[in-house]
């Protein structure tokens, strides 16, 4: 069960007050009507699903409400850091994988 | 005090360090015999004590069992505990503390354990080698499920209870800057040093008592005996506020970010039930810190026939001596590869009992032990083994061989050693199980022989046995180091040793052998059977003979000779196991690998895990202001979301019986049509949307524009997903200058409003607008029928009433029965209705009110059936009823609530121009009626054109709602149909299970009042 | 191959079983390959299966990065049923089923395929319109299964709670009497074996690391033993789909979620069907060996760590101690996790791509281990034809595009 750093209350809580909101940083296209349908359809349903470094969102739900980004490793669910809608993350796969 | 029974009982002079007090007398019963144990006995000390050899029979061949071990690595001893309700299937005896009046059964054995049907398979164990199922019972195909009807009855361990479970269960959510998990010699200091340096700390151990290894040890530490510092640390332990103690309790599960589940087991030591509060208790810990300091497990040796009862485990007898008083035999055989064990051949001798010889099969050991051993006068026979033991339901003796340097094979004769108790070390394995549990792989280190914990993935060390530390003074120090600095790694201290370490008097040890498998006379495949995991018959053969089938994978030969699938999880076997392959395919250990532990640690009760949130607590139940009155009225309820609703208000008649639903519901839906009914709308879900750009926010939203919506009217509107699909509905009124109210679905309403936040916090946060659920804040009284006006006019004389003057999708702020309301002139049964809106605390004063006004028209409370009957004649959707997250607007006859002229494109209105949403033969919502009007379609049936069609039949749609309509005097139907609105007129069939295939004729879904008047009566 | 029987058991016992054929070949690697089928899990390992013997095509190669049928084929719920709504996915399953019906036999490996039927409970109003409607679409699909009632269901499975005062009472169920469950691990090695004796090499402890392409085809795969040549690749690999499909430069729709699944200890026979519950999401059964073996829906976030949160076990436990509150005494041996590759529409995608020679059988979420012959039977015949089989067709992976969904969500819920 993951102990989530909400960037808004700033306190680390349970999993369990979060919902998940899928990847993050998906812009929702400007003029949607001049997209192909292979185009919307990617907006729509094409993730990128890592295994490895993921931005992501969450909810928090049963505390501020309020939605948030993580950087989240999928595969040892290490997050690396939260950070508010509007902020861009300090942690990317490049940085990681040059750390390593 | 009778005595007679406990053979095996020492007496407390003998065994001075026992922790049992042979003064308090127990009694209990096995397999229905009366027996006695003592106050600190297990069951399984107290089955020893008195001289039950037998306590089970294996699982495929039938062989008789005999206890192995102590604790958690007992494999055999698998009991049924208690009878009834709270009878509680597969405790190990070993973990079962002994209480007054305890039933205890064997799971295994019919008629009995001593004499077993079932081993007659023994004499057919040849023919049921690993995975023998797969190669057979394949002929003819259909007996399988009665081959499979024998093998399920010859499974399984103990009984299921059959009734409702009598005991609960809590839950305490905890954290510590330090947690340790074991209280033996490293867990101890640990404990110590991290509290002493001031952190929050808890320590849980899953004995009754703290100490661990050092219960049963005669080491002496600072001069006085193991138990004694034990009870000293102890004591010293108890003296730190910031400390918690938690006997009795299992840490099952080590999860991601340091969250560690622990069971404390609070009553089962007492009796089988909790006589007051809860029986178990979850503690869900997080930690900032972990210790491991969980010890580990001796290593069985494999040798044939060593599952006979009277082979156990060396460390397991000296337990069973020093810490229980009891002596499991009389003449012992000692067998070993590594120096520690032979303190077991001390602590027998101290018993008074015979030690036959000590075999040790490495040729040349000089470790410091032996000249204690040699004072004694034991026997040693060095560069030996036991290749097999004999007897059948107790060891009558042993064959004993000498064996190379390698222990790879006998270089000798066979020699035959009459004994009675076989105690075995193969050395140790550290217990790894938590650290394994958080993805850390573990290591093999060929200088302790074992596998010691990866490198932490979590914020957790491992200190003592647990990680291959054995020494004791060791033990402490490493214990005492990882205890400060986890302390210091939390905030506290300076990861200094702040205690002095006691002083230990210790042997100087030779190194252990490291021998996995005891060479036979025979190879494997043909010696006899060479036990490896015997809870599951798992021989060393096996493991050959799936090697030799191909399987090289550890996983895979674990998985087809079932290695380690007990319920002991192979705490016992499973290095042998992985070595006796790693040996079969010629490789290294290490490379070979181990799997990887899963929780739980030890069995776990479901009930535990599950807690208190089962019953009425399973999920809260919401409930509207006028709930009570809605049960004083004897309503029927249903479950929609997490509420409970009013499904139909059924009225006793004359004769004393009650309505059925469908005369209750046809009632109710005629008083609506032709006076009033009033129907509790509370659930229905409310948002209040403020700010600046709340229109235009409310606007992307909506399939339909609120740009233009004047404050005091209302709209009804549609919510997408982004996938074109339907996803919501509901009334939006403006409450006033950027202020709205929206109305959602009663399942629907949390989810609405995190779709909304989603919308505005990541996509639009320049859109200032606010959300704030109100659902809570407000009841709904809906009252609907031609008399609603003159019912809500005898409540409410602050506004005008007028049908005009508060027309159709208008909304009022106005006084109803004395108290202040938004009154909304919207309809969901197409007849004149007002939904009015109180502060909820006012809500049963409201409806109550409403009632009392309304009994002049007979005014009918009407639950949601005769709701769903109503807007079904007005051919309303419901939403997740009529659509179900693959319908449209469009499809749904409902391009009048799209405004495909906004400027912004709303949400999901781009997927609503996809080449499939533009298909001609997409599914459409029509009405259906019978063409016997009677019959009324069942909710669910399929729809067809041609009946006559062979099965797989070509599917057009199906009935998504279907009524008795009382006002129409015939049924209704609405459904969903490929290209239905262009098939009006048609003649549809909907093929039952029951045999009968009913015709219906495509028609409008709007079946009453077409037009619409009804709504506007004056 | 060596044909296995009660005879072959007893003359294998006179020679201590010491001269049993191997159940599959371990060659090295060839330079290249007609097919190689990347991911050796029970849908790949069927697919290979199906090749050689439908197709005749047999210089196949099956790829995996750890050991045959280590995945979700080892970790899942082995549940079987074909009751799905929507006409492709229940025909689909619907050829699953009737392929498991004579697997044990096709490929002279007991499989355990134990028809002990599959109850879908319903708790209110909305779930027994569903119930309905899947039924009925069943019935005229040519599935089996009815519409049952509490006291039906209490006759077939008798600890369960039916009482009308429980917090969500069973207002009935689908019953679908041919479903039930299989041996899991006997799948993957009844494949391989059979496979193996058609002539595909197991190619096990090989991870694939590259897809090599020129002109928008596939030329064969890099791997960790180096560079192996195919004129077509198959990639069946689960969980991991997202990751292959990056290899060559491919999205999928697909997100890959903890999966999490738990076993009692084994007891006397106490359960002797499925049951599965979408409402108050939980679904056990009992195995052979006497384990209620016991799952739910998969957690809330990606993730490919083969384990998820502890709350989801607790949420699970709590429904099946509704369900059945004489289980809650009994106690769980053991959990883990799975990683299932999960479609938007809780469809999977089985699919030629963009390039040429690549395809791709993924998405099977939740429900994979019940469709594994069906899977590498379809998957099979059109990859050998480089065109999608009729009951694969309506899977490809332009449904996403187009909006064609096959919206499986109600069906399959916490499914499988």
């Amino acid at each position: 069960m993951l102990l989530i750093h909400c960037p808004h209350c700033r306190e680390d809580r349970e999993e369990e007050e979060f919902s998940y909101g899928g990847e993050a940083h998906i812009v929702r296209p400007l003029a949607p009507e001049s997209l192909t349908d292979e185009a919307w359809g990617d907006y729509l349903f094409f993730r990128k699903n890592p295994r490895g470094i993921h931005h992501e969102m969450w909810y928090h739900g049963t505390g501020c409400r309020r939605y948030f980004y993580a950087t989240r490793n999928t595969l040892t669910y290490a997050i690396l850091e939260t950070y508010c809608v509007g902020e861009k993350p300090l942690v990317s796969a490049s940085i990681v994988s040059t750390a390593l | 005090m009778t005595k007679t029974s406990q053979i095996n009982r020492l007496s407390a002079h003998v065994c001075a360090s026992a922790r049992t007090d042979t003064s308090v007398i127990i009694n209990f019963t096995y397999n229905g015999r009366a027996l006695q144990g003592v106050a600190g006995d297990t069951l399984a000390s107290a089955l020893l004590a008195n001289g039950v050899n037998v306590v089970g029979r294996s699982f495929k061949y039938g062989r008789p069992r005999g206890i192995v071990g102590h604790g958690a690595e007992e494999p055999n001893a698998i009991m049924q505990i208690g009878s009834g309700a709270a009878t509680v299937p597969n405790l190990k005896a070993t973990q079962v503390e002994l209480y007054e009046g305890l039933e205890s059964a064997s799971v295994n054995g019919w008629p009995s354990v001593d004499f077993d049907l079932m081993s007659i398979a023994g004499w057919f164990s040849r023919l049921m080698p690993p995975g023998f199922y797969y190669k057979t019972f394949m002929y003819p195909a259909k007996l399988w499920m009665t081959y499979e009807h024998f093998i399920r009855k010859a499974a399984g361990l103990g009984r299921s209870p059959v009734e409702e479970d009598p005991d609960c269960y809590d839950k305490l959510n905890q954290h510590a800057d330090v947690l340790v998990i074991g209280a033996g010699p490293a867990g101890l200091m640990a404990a110590l040093e991290a509290a002493y340096a001031g952190a929050r700390v808890i320590i849980v151990d899953e004995q009754a008592e703290f100490g661990g290894s050092l219960l049963a040890s005669t080491q002496r530490i600072d001069g006085q005996t193991a138990a004694a510092w034990v009870d000293d640390t102890v004591a010293q332990l108890r003296t730190f506020s910031n400390l918690q103690m938690l006997p009795r309790s299992t840490a099952f599960g080590y999860y991601d970010h340091n969250f560690v589940g622990i069971l404390e087991r609070r009553s089962d030591h007492l009796g089988l039930c909790a006589s007051a509060g809860s029986r178990q208790r979850m503690h869900r810990v997080r930690a900032k810190r972990v210790v491991l300091a969980t010890g580990a497990f001796e290593r069985p040796l494999v040798f044939s026939h060593n599952d006979i009862p009277g082979v156990m485990q060396a460390s397991s007898v000296s337990t069973y001596v020093n810490r229980y008083g009891v002596a499991p035999g009389n003449q012992m055989l000692l067998f070993t590869c590594n120096d520690s064990a032979y303190q077991t051949a001390l602590d027998w001798h101290r018993s008074g009992r015979t030690v036959v010889a000590i075999v040790d099969s490495r040729s040349t050991p000089n470790g410091e032990i032996m000249a204690a051993v040699a004072e004694q006068g034991i026997e040693v026979m060095l560069g030996h083994a036991v290749i097999e033991a004999r007897g059948s339901k107790r060891v009558k003796s042993a064959l004993v061989a000498p064996i190379n340097a390698q222990g790879s094979r006998l270089v000798g004769a066979v020699t035959r050693i009459a004994c009675d108790l076989i105690a075995c070390s193969g050395g140790w394995s550290p217990a790894i199980h938590l650290s394994s549990h958080t993805g850390a792989k573990p290591q093999w280190d060929a200088a302790i022989v074992g596998f010691r914990p990866g490198s932490s993935l979590q914020q957790e060390r491992s200190a003592g046995s647990c990680r291959g530390t054995y020494r004791l003074s060791d033990c402490l120090t490493e214990g005492a180091d990882v205890g400060a600095q986890a302390a210091q790694l939390a905030g506290f201290g300076d990861a200094k040793r702040l205690f002095a370490l006691p002083h230990i008097e210790e042997y100087g040890e030779h190194p252990q052998q490291a021998l996995f498998l005891v060479p036979h006379t025979k190879r494997s495949s043909r010696a006899p059977s060479q036990f490896v995991d015997m809870q599951l018959d798992v021989t060393a053969g096996s493991i050959a003979i799936a090697v030799a089938e191909g399987f090289d994978s550890i996983e895979h030969v674990k998985r087809y000779t079932a290695l380690g699938f007990g319920t002991d999880q192979g705490k016992l076997g499973n290095i042998n196991g992985m070595a006796i392959l790693a040996a079969a395919l010629d490789q290294d250990i290490a490379n070979v690998g181990t799997t990887i532990f899963r929780p739980a640690y030890t069995p776990t009760t479901f009930g535990a895990i599950a807690g208190r949130d089962i019953g009425g607590l399973f999920d809260p139940e919401r409930h509207t202001a006028a709930h009570h009155w809605h049960v004083r009225q004897g309503a029927v309820f249903e479950d929609v979301g997490q509420w409970k609703r009013p499904w139909y208000f059924p009225r006793s008649t004359a004769s004393g019986s009650v309505e059925t639903i469908r005369a209750a519901v046809d009632r109710e839906c005629l008083a609506v049509r032709n006076s009033v009914g009033i129907l509790d709308a509370s659930t229905l879900g409310k948002i209040d949307i403020q700010g600046p750009d709340a229109a235009e926010f409310v606007t992307r939203m909506y399939t339909n524009s609120y740009l233009k919506l004047a404050a005091g009217k209302c709209r009804y509107g549609v919510m997408l997903k982004e996938d074109g699909m339907i996803f919501d509905d509901g009334v939006c009124a403006c409450l006033g200058d950027n202020h709205y109210l929206m109305f959602t679905t009663t399942g629907g309403a949390a989810g609405v409003l995190a779709w909304l936040e989603l919308w505005q916090q990541t996509e639009w946060p320049e859109l200032q607008v606010y959300f704030t659920s109100v659902t809570d804040h407000w009841s709904t009284a809906t009252i609907s029928g031609p008399n609603a006006r003159r019912v809500l006019a005898k409540v409410c004389d602050d506004i005008d009433l007028d049908k005009n003057a508060f027309g159709f999708m208008d909304w009022r702020d106005c006084t109803v029965a004395g108290v202040g309301a938004r009154v909304f002139r919207i309809s969901f049964t197409g007849e004149l209705s007002y939904e009015i809106n109180v502060p909820a605390h006012y809500g049963r004063h409201v409806w109550e009110t409403l009632m009392a006004a309304g009994e002049e028209f007979d005014i009918t409370p009407y639950g949601t059936e005769s709701m769903h009957v109503l807007r079904a004649e007005k051919g309303f959707i419901i939403v997740g009823q009529d659509t179900d997250g693959s319908m449209t607007p469009a499809d749904m006859n409902m391009d009048w609530v799209v405004g495909r002229n906004k400027v912004f494109s709303f949400i999901g209105k781009r997927s609503l121009y996809r080449s499939d949403a533009l298909r001609a033969d997409r599914k459409q919502l029509v009405g259906l009626k019978t063409l016997r009007r009677s019959e009324i379609l069942p909710e669910g049936a399929q729809i067809v054109f041609d009946p006559q069609q062979s099965i797989p039949m070509s599917m057009q749609g199906h009935v998504t709602s279907s009524y008795y309509s009382a006002n129409l005097g015939h049924s209704i139907a609405l459904a969903v149909i490929k290209g239905g609105l262009s098939r009006m007129g048609q003649v549809v069939h909907c093929p039952l299970a029951d045999g009968r295939t009913l015709a219906a004729e495509i028609v409008s879904s709007v079946f009453y009042d077409p037009k619409g008047v009804r709504q506007h009566v004056a | 191959m060596k044909k296995y029987s009660g005879f072959s058991l007893f003359s294998n016992a006179l020679s201590y079983h010491e001269n049993w054929q191997k159940i599959w070949r371990s060659p090295k690697p060839k330079s290249d390959y007609d097919v190689i089928v990347v991911g050796g899990g029970g849908h790949g390992l069927a697919t290979a299966y199906y090749l050689a013997k439908v197709h005749g095509i047999r210089n196949v190669a099956v790829i995996e990065k750890g050991y045959l049928g280590g995945g979700n084929t080892a970790r899942n719920t082995t549940i079987i049923r074909s009751n799905y709504l929507w006409d492709e996915a229940a025909q689909l399953y619907e050829l699953a089923l009737k392929l498991w019906e004579g697997l044990s036999q096709e490929l002279n490996y007991n499989v355990m395929f134990s028809q002990r039927g599959v109850l879908n409970l319903g708790h209110n109003l909305q779930d027994m319109r569903d119930i309905e409607r899947r039924v009925n679409a069943n019935r005229l699909n040519g599935i089996d299964g009815e519409v049952v009632t509490p006291e039906r269901i209490k006759e077939i499975a008798p600890l369960i709670n039916i009482s009308p005062d429980c917090r969500y009472p069973i207002l009935g169920a689908s019953w679908q009497p041919r479903g039930g469950t299989a041996r899991h691990d006997a799948v993957a090695w009844g494949y391989a074996r059979g496979a193996d004796a058609l002539g595909v090499d197991m190619i096990q402890q090989t991870e694939v690391t590259g897809i090599r392409r020129q002109n928008g085809a596939v030329l064969g795969v890099e791997t960790t033993a180096g560079f192996i040549g195919a004129r077509k690749v198959a990639c069946v690999t689960a969980g991991n789909s997202g990751v292959v499909a990056a290899m060559a430069g491919l999205r999928l729709p697909v997100e890959s979620r903890p999966l999490q699944a738990l076993v009692s200890e084994p007891v006397k026979p106490c359960l002797d069907t499925v049951v599965m519950s979408n409402a108050v999401h939980g679904y056990v059964s009992q195995s052979d060996k006497g384990d209620l073996v016991i799952g739910a829906g998969v957690d809330g976030y990606n993730g490919y760590g083969q384990r998820g949160s502890f709350h989801v076990i607790e949420h699970t436990l709590q429904a099946i101690c509704e369900l059945f509150p004489a289980f809650s005494r009994i106690r769980m041996n053991r959990q883990w996790g799975g990683v299932v590759d999960t479609c938007p529409d809780a469809c999977p995608i089985i699919s030629k791509t963009s390039v040429g020679g690549l395809y791709f059988n993924c998405g099977w979420g939740t429900g994979g281990f019940k469709a594994t012959p069906a899977s590498g039977f379809v998957f099979a015949d059109t990859v050998a034809n480089d065109h999608p089989h009729p009951l694969a067709a309506a899977f490809d992976v332009d449904r996403f595009n187009t909006g064609a969904l096959i919206d499986e969500h109600g069906a399959a819920g916490v499914a499988h």
